[in-house]
């Protein structure tokens, strides 16, 4: 049973209430949230790479990775923290087509990133048109604090799934747990499901 | 590799506000009886939620102000348009109820084995989470020194000034007459004048609005400290 809190109502923030996830409210800024200082990255010396269980690891510079057909993504995003963001707009690249044609028996991944953060994922998350890398935000090239030159973007699942300043994906047999996820966020992260903490 | 601490399912636990005490005119800290509260780490927070009469439910998160070992307190600065921070702030007396859950976050944590020195950095009601670890050495380790630098826009809006004896303060917009101290934003000359030197190795500790923890963290770095040493918590305006 919840607590009744005398006299707390509901203040109308506008937008669409059937797009928000529980326990989420609208946000109009773009709020900041990282373990440590922002890391400084040069795109000459970025790439992005895959490996661990596939066929043949793969990799990308960042003017191979630029040179693909980019996507403009509109999408809603969802912070643990409860805020929500409505119709964000990015630019970047499906995980898809970095994973074509990829053979592996991995059902799970890890991102790790600049700066040592790391996060995982069921494989099944970040295929099938759920997931891009990007690098550019509302017209803009991604800024650094939001994770610039280039971070994950994974929609449907609470925003620090989408790691900043991503560098590579490990496929893996197993669900290893990142950076938040040892320190007892969930697994998977699914808003809709509030899997906010392990055990959600 | 372990997980380092399995909270298990974390519940919503009924929580009593004991007392509440003026910090500002914008903010209150609450003290908060809970049964089976598990304790905290010093710099962790709590998921608050708050129900309304007719079942509509809202929830953010807040840090925890005290101490562990001493009783739970948080302490909330009103926003404007604030749904929970204005009930938080205006609303709540001693005898009212909320749910939480937690505590949560494990990284921006420090206890006395973590060691030293330390180095808190502060900017506005990012200093509450500071506090707790402020407050935590005072009592658990005293011997490890401590710098607290805070940042505020005015002398009404510095949260638990009588207990900032040491502290070095700075203010943006206007400090109080006859100040002779720092009327400026923190930047890398303040901290070399003010922090442990990068030698020092000194935990250092960031909290404030994006935009400073930015500039600090950056500035920290900039300066020589070690980027594993410098842990950040930034207070997106959300209610």
């Amino acid at each position: 049973m919840p607590s009744i809190s005398r006299g707390f109502r509901r203040r109308d923030r506008g937008g669409d209430p059937s797009r928000l996830p529980p326990g989420q409210h609208l946000e109009s800024g773009f709020p900041v949230l990282s373990a440590g200082p922002t890391p400084r990255v040069s795109t000459a010396e970025w790439s992005f790479a895959i490996k661990g269980a596939l066929d043949a690891p793969r990799r990308w510079s960042w003017d191979e990775l630029r040179a693909l057909e980019p996507d403009a993504i509109r999408c809603d995003i969802h912070c643990v923290t409860a805020w929500s963001k409505l119709d964000t707009e990015w630019d970047g690249i499906s995980l898809d087509v970095l994973l074509d044609g990829v053979e592996t028996d991995a059902a799970f991944v890890t991102a790790w990133c600049d700066g040592g953060y790391t996060t995982n994922l069921p494989l099944e998350d970040i295929t099938g048109g759920n997931a891009w890398l990007a690098w550019g935000y509302d017209g803009r090239p991604l800024a650094p604090e939001h994770g610039g030159p280039v971070r994950l973007l994974v929609p449907h699942l609470y925003f620090w799934k989408s790691a900043k300043w991503v560098r590579g994906l490990a496929l893996r047999a197993d669900d290893q747990p990142g950076f938040w996820e040892e320190l007892g966020y969930h697994d998977r992260g699914d808003p809709w499901r509030e899997q906010r903490y392990q055990g959600d | 590799m372990a997980r380092a601490a399995l909270p298990g399912r974390l519940s919503w636990l009924p929580a009593r506000i004991a007392a509440v005490r003026r910090e500002t005119a914008r903010a209150r800290t609450l003290v908060l009886d809970v049964e089976r509260w598990p304790g905290h780490r010093a710099g962790q927070h709590v998921d608050v939620r708050l129900t309304a009469a007719d079942g509509y439910q809202a929830q953010r998160s807040y840090s925890i102000a005290s101490a562990p070992g001493t009783p739970l307190e948080i302490t909330v600065e009103r926003l404007s348009d604030g749904e929970l921070s204005s009930w938080l702030v205006d609303e709540a007396r001693p005898g009212d109820v909320l749910d939480l859950r937690g505590p949560i976050g494990g990284y921006f944590v420090w206890d006395s084995a973590s060691g030293g020195p330390l180095l808190l950095v502060a900017g506005g009601s990012g200093v509450v989470p500071l506090m707790s670890i402020e407050r935590n050495r005072r009592l658990a380790a005293p011997a490890i020194a401590s710098t607290l630098l805070l940042s505020a826009r005015a002398p009404e809006d510095v949260l638990y000034a009588a207990e900032l004896d040491g502290a070095t303060l700075t203010y943006t917009r206007r400090a109080p007459a006859g100040w002779t101290g720092y009327d400026r934003r923190i930047d890398a000359a303040m901290l070399t004048q003010v922090a442990p030197p990068p030698e020092a190795r000194p935990r250092c500790f960031v909290c404030g609005p994006t935009a400073f923890v930015e500039r600090i963290s950056q500035d920290l770095v900039d300066l020589g400290h070690d980027s594993a040493l410098v842990k950040t918590e930034r207070f997106g305006a959300t209610g």
